[in-house]
């Protein structure tokens, strides 16, 4: 499954990073803490979270997850958006809670 | 009594945000240009440049106390200050040990370079130094007062790696040497939005990142003479002992 599937079948909102959208998504991690995502999440992967800060593109970039969706509502910042853009990974977003999104993540992969 | 004027949070260019113009050298004599007393270095996770700048700092009639802004396993920024030497040979130890093994990307994150006081480089540290330690608060504080430092949780107002937004609150049983508010903050503010800080001592610091931000806050120390038991009973208000903040853009 491409991001781009993956935001339509989860009705995701995309704020930015537009054209990494055909990334491939192996699987998701969910965390708030940075460095645990640092340390645990892997390639491909989409990171749901509801930090919304510039850092969040670093450890997706540094991680080369697929997507990053913030939970809750949460838009992202200005800095973190043109950070998605510049590293081509879809910054996108979902009115559901972490629990919420990531069981219907978890169906979609698993199904 | 006499007065110092410190300055206690100061990268240099080992971290990783640091500029590449915050050499030991160039603090230093930037410092001694603004007329700093008390200088305190604190990279992130590591100690590396506190040996050298306080050989430079001497020369200058520059006390340092150097240690880190040690990122806790909540994510909370802490500095730790040490006057001694062993005490920060065993903290180095300490984040050697415990600071997640996660590889810096220079492209993404900056250089984290020791140099010498010629500006060459020694060593490119490989760790990510912005990653945190598998330590909590409440263990980092407890070995930092173990070594007899200055425990002193950092810019507790910001929206990230604070205090604040990480636990949401102070911990009432906080066993903090004081709490430093950022530059974006007065202590006035801080303290009429969070009357719960109402026993701890407030400290600003510059937290620079870049040359010109040094000393562009600072706090005055007055007391007996410049150590780091004096600087202690300056934070607790003990014997006579004070500080205060200068307040951005005041004289």
């Amino acid at each position: 499954m491409t991001a781009a599937e993956m935001v339509n079948k989860l009705d995701l909102q995309v704020f930015s990073g537009e054209n990494g959208l055909d990334r491939e998504v192996s699987g998701g991690y969910v965390s708030d803490l940075l460095s645990d995502v640092m340390g645990n999440a892997d390639e491909g992967q989409v990171w749901i979270t509801l930090q919304t800060h510039k850092n969040v593109m670093a450890i997706a970039s540094l991680k080369e997850l697929a997507a990053v969706i913030l939970v809750n509502g949460h838009k992202p910042d200005e800095d973190a958006a043109a950070q998605s853009n510049e590293e081509d990974i879809p910054l996108l977003g979902t009115p559901l809670s972490a629990f919420d999104i990531t069981g219907k993540l978890y169906e979609l992969i698993h199904k | 009594m006499n007065r110092y004027r410190a300055d206690l949070h100061v990268h240099t260019v080992l971290s990783p945000c640091g500029d590449l113009e915050m050499s030991p050298v160039n603090i230093v004599s930037i410092a001694a240009r603004k007329g700093i007393d008390i200088l305190g270095i604190t990279d992130h996770n590591s100690t590396k440049h506190v040996a050298l700048i306080k050989k430079l700092a001497e020369k200058e009639g520059i006390f340092v106390i150097g240690g880190a802004e040690v990122t806790t396993r909540e994510e909370i920024h802490c500095l730790a200050l040490f006057e001694n030497n062993d005490s920060l040979v065993k903290f180095q130890q300490f984040l050697d040990a415990h600071l997640a093994d996660v590889k810096n990307k220079p492209d993404i994150f900056g250089h984290q370079v020791v140099v010498n006081a010629e500006d060459i480089i020694l060593e490119e540290e490989e760790k990510l130094l912005i990653s945190a330690t598998s330590k909590s608060l409440d263990e980092v504080q407890q070995f930092v007062h173990q070594l007899d430092g200055l425990f002193i949780p950092a810019h507790i107002d910001r929206p990230s790696y604070s205090m604040f937004s990480q636990l949401g609150f102070i911990p009432p049983d906080l066993k903090a040497d004081a709490l430093e508010i950022s530059k974006q903050v007065s202590e006035e503010e801080m303290r009429s939005k969070h009357p719960e800080l109402h026993d701890f001592t407030l400290i600003g610091c510059s937290d620079a990142h870049y040359p010109e931000q040094i000393g562009s806050r600072t706090s005055i120390f007055e007391m007996q003479h410049r150590s780091l038991s004096e600087i202690r009973k300056a934070l607790a208000g003990e014997e006579g002992r004070k500080v205060w903040m200068k307040e951005v853009g005041s004289k």
